[in-house]
């Protein structure tokens, strides 16, 4: 049964996810230390300005798109009982992707960036970046079509919302006339920009971070739990109305900026009720485990789906409450907002994703994983790291914001903004450790799957042998 | 939603496709390309002029350098944002930003009004050796631009690219482009750029704003040209 589906894309895809994950933390980590060690900014190429863009886009569309791909390549045949559409163009696509992202990563060490952010890439990358998804669209939503199964599990109806909404995103924020080979300026001028930026930045936050993550998280959670998962309608309540809500939150980034209060209010709406539809998602978590809780701790792939989950649901109730006016006027621009971003991708996104990849490599190599104590470690290092991470940053956040607003009583400002950066030292000290110790839950992660791939490379060459 | 309609939307793919792009699209047209269309987006302002050559190139500069990771450029109707950094933004000031450079993040302080605030001296020497002038500032230091002449050959398709998207250049400003840049640094196009960020605003009509005690987000009428009171 399992000889029906290519898994070469799969375990392709865990490789590329691999490397660029750990190349995207470290940068991560690099340039956290360069907030407090100036002396670490080595020349113009390995300034914090050009560095930070390539732990973004690193983060989000090199260990990300990676994990995504390999996932989905995964799961979509096996949801559709369908073989792979084109497992040639696959192939191709695995190159195309990762000759675009490293593409991405000299471009942007030189210098060469359209500053929008996650869509920093020039327009030559853009058009690559474009191509290996609609070449991606083309393998998943063939698949689909192809399909003997009557109905569709809610899995590929978060794939399908995947493909296309990254197309419109991306494709409309990244509209731009070219000046020479590597330098381009946005069609869209100031407040127009803005918006249309914020559109997109938000939403890949709902393409990238959320849906695929969510198809993720309702296939392999009922599989490694053994347990059926709550709510189908549920689920499908919670589709529709993320699709429809997520679209008109983009403002919530420009709330206090020129761009007209009645954006900004639509935004903070929809904010605010996007709490129905994330929770939906992580109640429909919650009791799929039923009366089996004792999983937690027997179980180490159900404590990652369910602190993943969980992660998901504060997410979700930290962002919206952020899109409130007075609280975008405390924290907005502060170090709170990394802290916030942080739990969502070190929390939901990555340990939903690597978790997916216990389940899935021993599946494909035949074999089983390698250390479960090491995943054990794994588990606790990235979770005490991304715990430090937001925490130092959220009391830093909170700390510049006040300093910011405070005045004497004459009315004259308290802190001039040098005494902000000063006190927040410690904290980015105390981040850069967080950091660190996630760096290395990481490489415990690495470690894990590869020794996983080589015990099953060497029994199934064992079998051959011995057949012989 | 009835069973039925869920089993159709369960069972066809291609229905499943048109109608999640479609929903998809309700919020992207309402929010997103409707505001295009409509006044009050943007408010004109008469006093607000395209970027010369040299200010242009520093802003590639600036953006080739990252600079907007770690400073904003919009100072938000806030009170002490307006006490510390001067003027709040206006829509009208970012008409020919062609990206926005708002940025989303303070590591820095906000730079939308740091034009004038400091001699071109002080820029030059912050740059080059930023602590030096703020002894626990975090900022990289960027001293090669002084050293690094402009490369005047890209301007003219530049600012062509520019005229394209919508910014008025006449043919008279970008033939006369490179000549403006020649003999010129880095550094100078930094400084010219810096020296120019929100400056273009009316100042002397501002001020009556900044001495009110609650800042309001309107426009004052003062700062505002409708196309038949617009001057030149």
């Amino acid at each position: 049964m399992e000889e029906r589906y290519d898994s070469w894309p799969v375990k392709a895809y865990t490789y590329s996810m691999i490397i660029w994950g750990l190349a995207s933390l470290l940068y991560g980590v690099v340039i956290s230390l360069q907030l407090v060690y100036p002396g670490l900014n080595f020349g113009e190429w390995f300034s914090y300005g050009r560095l930070r863009p390539i732990h973004t886009n690193g983060g989000a569309f090199g260990f990300g798109l990676s994990g995504i791909f390999a996932l989905s390549y995964y799961m979509v045949p096996r949801l559709a009982k369908a073989p792979l559409f084109l497992p040639k163009l696959a192939k191709f696509n695995f190159w195309l992707y990762n000759l675009t992202i490293a593409a991405a990563v000299i471009t942007l060490h030189l210098g060469f960036s359209t500053t929008k952010e996650y869509a920093e890439l020039e327009w030559p990358i853009d058009i690559l970046v474009v191509l290996f998804w609609v070449f991606f669209a083309v393998n998943m939503l063939g698949t689909i079509l192809t399909k003997t199964v009557s109905k569709m599990y809610v899995s590929l109806w978060y794939v399908i919302a995947t493909i296309l909404g990254v197309a419109v995103l991306y494709i409309f924020n990244n509209l731009a006339v070219p000046a020479s080979l590597f330098k381009s300026y946005s069609l869209y001028a100031g407040v127009n920009d803005a918006n249309v930026q914020w559109w997109y930045g938000h939403n890949a936050v709902a393409f990238v971070f959320t849906t695929p993550i969510l198809a993720i998280f309702f296939y392999f959670f009922p599989k490694v739990t053994n347990l059926p998962l709550f709510s189908h309608r549920l689920s499908i309540v919670a589709f529709w109305s993320l699709v429809f809500m997520y679209l008109w939150t983009g403002a919530h980034h420009l709330i206090w900026t020129p761009v007209p209060d009645w954006l900004q209010t639509v935004a903070i709406a929809f904010s605010l009720m996007l709490i129905a539809p994330s929770w939906g998602s992580v109640i429909n978590g919650y009791l799929t485990m039923g009366n089996n809780w004792e999983q937690m701790k027997t179980n180490y792939l159900a404590k990652f789906f369910i602190l993943g989950i969980t992660f998901y649901g504060l997410q979700t109730l930290q962002g919206p409450s952020q899109a409130i006016r007075s609280i975008s006027s405390l924290i907005h621009y502060t170090d709170w907002v990394p802290g916030h971003v942080h739990m969502g991708t070190m929390g939901w996104f990555a340990m939903t994703i690597m978790a997916s990849f216990y389940y899935v490599i021993p599946k494909i190599y035949k074999t089983d994983l390698y250390s479960v104590k090491l995943a054990n470690t794994h588990f606790w290092l990235v979770f005490t790291g991304q715990i430090i991470y937001s925490i130092s940053m959220w009391i830093a956040g909170i700390m510049q914001g006040a300093m910011w607003k405070a005045t004497n009583a004459d009315g004259s400002l308290k802190y001039t903004f040098q005494d902000s950066i000063t006190a927040s030292y410690i904290y980015w000290d105390i981040r850069s450790i967080g950091g660190i110790i996630f760096l290395a839950g990481a490489i415990v992660f690495a470690y894990n799957i590869f020794k996983t791939i080589q015990q099953g490379s060497q029994a199934s060459k064992v079998k051959t042998e011995g057949a012989v | 939603m009835s069973e039925n309609q869920v089993n159709v939307l369960e069972r066809k793919p291609v229905i499943l496709i048109i109608v999640t792009l479609l929903v998809i699209l309700i919020g992207s047209v309402v929010t997103a390309l409707l505001p295009f269309f409509m006044e009050g987006m943007e408010v004109k302002i008469s006093t607000v002029r395209p970027y010369t050559a040299l200010e242009l190139e520093g802003r590639d500069i600036y953006m080739r350098e990252g600079c907007n990771n770690c400073h904003t450029q919009t100072v938000r109707p806030l009170r002490d944002e307006v006490l510390r950094y001067g003027e709040f933004s206006k829509s009208g000031e970012f008409a020919y930003d062609h990206p926005f450079l708002w940025g989303s993040k303070r590591t820095g302080p906000d730079l939308a009004r740091i034009g004038g605030k400091y001699p071109d001296s002080w820029h030059v020497q912050h740059m080059t050796d930023p602590r030096s002038l703020v002894k626990e500032s975090n900022m990289p230091a960027y001293a090669f631009m002084a050293t690094t002449p402009l490369d005047p050959s890209n301007i003219k398709s530049k600012m062509g690219a520019l005229r394209t998207v919508g910014v008025p250049y006449t043919d008279e400003e970008i033939a006369a482009a490179p000549e403006l840049l020649a003999g010129k640094t880095e550094m100078d196009a930094m400084v010219a750029y810096l020296q120019v960020l929100g400056t273009m605003i009316n100042k002397a009509a501002v001020e009556t704003v900044v001495d009110s005690a609650t800042v309001s987000p309107v426009v004052p009428d003062s700062l505002v040209t409708t196309p038949e009171t617009e001057v030149k």
